[in-house]
């Protein structure tokens, strides 16, 4: 728990680091181009800017240690209020694009290794190539202009239709949760049918890299003697894959969704801009180019508790999975 | 049993996803706005100084005078002041306070609550203070210079400004008329109410904030009580959508009435789209280039004058700069008191070279700095194609608008491409950056004037003229004093004025009377109205 600790603060200070020795002037996010001289002053005490860094540091460390996350100079916001907004729509998003991603992704590479240069394993190359090279930007687009523009099977931009904006009242943050928590059905629908497509989009990135190594985990598996011997015992094939190869392969298997979910969490800036999804990764590099030290630490914060949870429940998936962890 | 419920879920999922949605037009009393307010700071009218957050003040707040936004030309009108009465020797305003308007929370608008709001705002001393503190007020002495006394209020001038000057200033956001009672039940400390009214309302303006979800949305419901009547809308809802062409989708698709940050590409497709207009509206920023002075070979007469000939103005508003910017060659933006129209100078490489040529200069090398942005960017390439042609090396370096504007601010900026935006809709607030600049030593600091960022020694007579106008009270009189100074300034100024931005704004054909607040002030929703 120590040392999950200090990797934290570690990445704090790293985060602050680099957020200081950026040539970006808060003090000018805040007042503007057309302030005067003795008003930047004012602002740049204000915010604490006057005191050696190592104060400002351990200031901030202190102030979050009894829960004072500090107040975004982009927003105006106290940051714990931002994170509470922007948490849960990457969270949702982050997580259904993982669930396509999975249920896709790992079927895809398990066949694409069994029948190695079959149809299948073909499909999946292409598919993992085009989504490991096509700009998330320029597929998010197409993807609006098709389901949306054209076809209109979806949503638009943002993650509600104007009708039912505010109207779910906001317990999780997830729409999707609220809605039905309300019983609210066309609410539902309407959160669902704005957060499919960007959801798809993010699986699909997810599916190209869980399909390519979970192939190249089962070809190892595949080429072991135990495969072998379970063959010349007669097992049928689907028994050979499924309960000795893939079992085998789930504890790797489990740290690349872990890694895939983690990645997501930070939130997808492009994704986030095209969809107008008001995410962690837009507040996130917003802060950062505004020089707003506490809404960067305050997002750096949940992404990396982010990590050290995903860390934490791959840990336990493992001994689940590996009789021998017991 | 497990497998059987999740393919159910799927099932379930996908069938819902593939059932084509109803997607109607938006409520006949709900103006849905797709706009970039990822700018916006706070919501205090004594504090906020970005487009977004002005375009929210505009309309949740009235001031003692304002603009009537079917009507602009006319300039400032009686809002909460009924009238007004200048002294016999111009030192002082007195204004005379509409009856019966009330806040948003039902308390009456008083002489009180105006004074105390211009109080406050000169108090508070955030970034647009000096529309106000240019009068001569300070913390110490407002109270004593602005006061009220029944239903009236009266404010006592450093100088005999002119009417225009002061009345102008008024219309600024900082100058909003503020629930007195109201947000001093909100102050924390000393701060007279600014932590709260960043993200809360106080007003009595045509609508109320329902909510502010930064980088997300700005939901506004009309008053019932408005004093000009209740808004036919009464609903707006501004969504941040910061990409050009998600606006356009959902314009299209009739999600939204109005989108604002349209590009070239995406208005030319939207004027041949069915029920889509594109409505064009010149604003206030000028796009300019200053060359500064500390250049040697910049502040070379020659090189000014053959720069103003350099550039190609109609290549650039018909190609990429095309429905975004108009050519003006003057600092005030059409539609100010004082603006100016004539385009001294053309395209004419030829003439550049011989004007260089007489002067001796056999070509040179400048490396700038230029913000990241597209616009600037395509402008400073066609500029360097230009100059390559006259003879002269101009290498661009492109960085962050921060970084950009921390070098101009350090006077470290050779040639400056950009925009200046106006603060108040008073000439005034161009002339004195662009044509005044008292102390052009580097010690003094003026990082707000644009003639000090580019070490722009104005001439005595021009910072005195410049001074002069703000005290003509003959308003013909003084448009013509800023049509002397400008014709001066297109003469022998190193800062030259090259286009002014036209917003397009993309309409559902219905949506009427819509009004972004032309070169003078901010978005109006009051008089929107949708028709069949």
């Amino acid at each position: 728990m120590l040392s999950l600790a200090l990797t934290l603060l570690g990445l704090l200070l790293v985060t602050f680091i680099i957020g200081r020795v950026m040539p970006i002037d808060p003090v000018l996010k805040v007042v503007g181009d057309r302030a005067s001289q003795a008003q930047y002053e004012a602002a740049y005490q204000a915010m604490g800017l006057d005191k050696p860094l190592v104060v400002q540091f351990f200031g901030y460390i202190g102030d979050v240690l009894t829960g004072n996350f500090g107040r975004s100079i982009s927003t105006g916001q106290l940051v714990i209020d931002d994170i509470r907004h922007v948490f849960p729509a990457t969270l949702e998003l982050a997580t259904l694009g993982t669930l396509i991603g999975v249920s896709i992704g790992v079927p895809l590479g398990v066949i694409a290794a069994a029948r190695r240069g079959g149809i299948i394993d073909q499909v999946a190359r292409v598919v993992a190539l085009v989504g490991y090279s096509m700009p998330i930007f320029w597929l998010g687009l197409m993807g609006l202009l098709v389901f949306y523009g054209i076809l209109g099977w979806v949503g638009g931009p943002g993650r509600q239709g104007i009708i039912f904006d505010g109207m779910v009242p906001s317990v999780t943050g997830l729409i999707l949760v609220d809605s039905l928590i309300a019983g609210d059905w066309a609410a539902f629908r309407d959160a669902f049918s704005h957060i499919i497509l960007p959801a798809s989009l993010l699986g699909y990135f997810s599916l190209a890299y869980i399909s390519r190594m979970t192939r190249s985990f089962m070809l190892e598996q595949l080429g072991a003697e135990y495969i072998t011997t379970a063959r010349v015992k007669g097992l049928s094939e689907g028994a050979v894959i499924w309960r000795h190869a893939f079992r085998n392969i789930s504890i790797p298997l489990v740290t690349v969704i872990a890694l895939s979910f983690g990645s997501l969490l930070e939130g997808s800036v492009l994704t986030e801009i095209i969809f107008s999804w008001p995410g962690l990764g837009q507040y996130i590099t917003k802060s950062l180019l505004a020089g707003d030290m506490s809404a960067v630490l305050g997002g750096t914060i949940v992404v990396g508790v982010c990590f050290i949870a995903l860390n934490l429940l791959s840990d336990l998936l493992y001994r689940v999975l590996d009789p021998r962890s017991k | 049993m497990k497998m059987h419920l999740s393919s159910r879920a799927l099932l379930l999922a996908s069938a819902l996803a593939l059932a084509p949605a109803a997607y109607a037009e938006t409520p006949a009393d709900t103006l849905v706005v797709a706009n970039d307010i990822s700018d916006i700071i706070s919501l205090d009218p004594a504090q906020t100084f970005e487009f977004s957050g002005n375009d929210v003040n505009r309309n949740t707040y009235d001031r003692l005078v304002d603009f009537d936004p079917l009507d602009m030309e006319a300039g400032f009108k009686p809002a909460l002041a009924e009238s007004w009465k200048v002294a016999e020797d111009g030192m002082s305003i007195t204004f005379t306070m509409r009856e019966g308007v009330t806040f948003h929370s039902g308390n009456p608008v008083r002489a009180e609550d105006a004074a105390w709001s211009l109080h406050r705002a000169v108090k508070l001393d955030k970034t647009p203070a000096f529309i106000l503190t240019q009068f001569g007020f300070t913390a110490d002495n407002v109270e004593e210079k602005i006061t009220h006394d029944g239903n009236t209020l009266t404010i006592s001038l450093d100088q005999p400004y002119a009417q225009s000057f002061v009345l102008n200033c008024l219309t600024a956001m900082i100058a909003s008329v503020v629930d007195k009672e109201t947000v001093m039940a909100h102050a924390e400390g000393d701060d007279l109410g600014n932590t709260w009214l960043n993200t809360n309302e106080a007003g009595s303006g045509a609508f109320q904030l329902a909510a502010w979800r930064p980088n997300e949305a700005v939901q506004l419901t009309a008053y019932e009580d408005y004093y000009q009547g209740a808004s036919d809308m009464k609903r707006v809802i501004v969504r941040n959508v910061a990409e050009s062409s998600a606006q356009r989708l959902l314009l299209e698709q009739g999600d939204i009435d109005a989108a604002r940050n349209l590009t070239p590409t995406d208005v030319e497709s939207l004027s041949t789209t069915e029920g889509v207009r594109i409505q064009d509206e010149p604003r206030g920023r000028i796009l300019y280039m200053g060359l500064n002075q500390k250049d040697e070979l910049l502040s070379n007469p020659a090189v000014i004058e053959a720069m103003k000939h350099l550039v190609n103005y109609e290549g650039i508003t018909d190609s990429f700069l095309k429905g975004m910017f108009m050519t003006h060659q003057a600092f005030l933006p059409a539609g100010y008191l004082g603006a100016l129209e004539d385009q001294p100078w053309t395209y004419d490489v030829e003439k550049a070279r011989q004007i260089l040529s007489d002067a001796g200069i056999e070509g040179g090398t400048i490396t700038t700095k230029v913000r990241d942005l597209r616009e600037y960017v395509d402008v400073a390439q066609t500029l360097q194609a230009s100059m390559a042609e006259a003879g002269l090396t101009l290498n661009i370096e492109q960085m962050t608008g921060a970084q950009v504007l921390d070098a101009y601010r350090a006077r470290e900026v050779p040639i400056f491409l950009g925009e200046w935006g106006p603060d108040y809709s008073d000439p005034n607030t161009n002339a004195a950056t662009f044509a005044y600049n008292p102390d052009n030593s580097d010690e003094a600091m003026a990082t707000g004037l644009l003639a000090w960022r580019n070490a722009y020694a104005v001439p005595d007579s021009m910072n005195e003229a410049t001074v002069a106008a703000t005290l003509e009270q003959d308003s013909d009189k003084r448009a013509q004093m800023y049509q002397d100074i400008q014709r001066q300034y297109q003469a022998e100024a190193p800062i030259i004025p090259l286009f002014q931005r036209i917003e397009n704004t993309g309409l559902r054909q219905n949506v009427q009377n819509w009004n972004a607040g032309g070169s003078v002030t901010s978005v109006m929703y009051h008089q929107v109205t949708k028709g069949e």
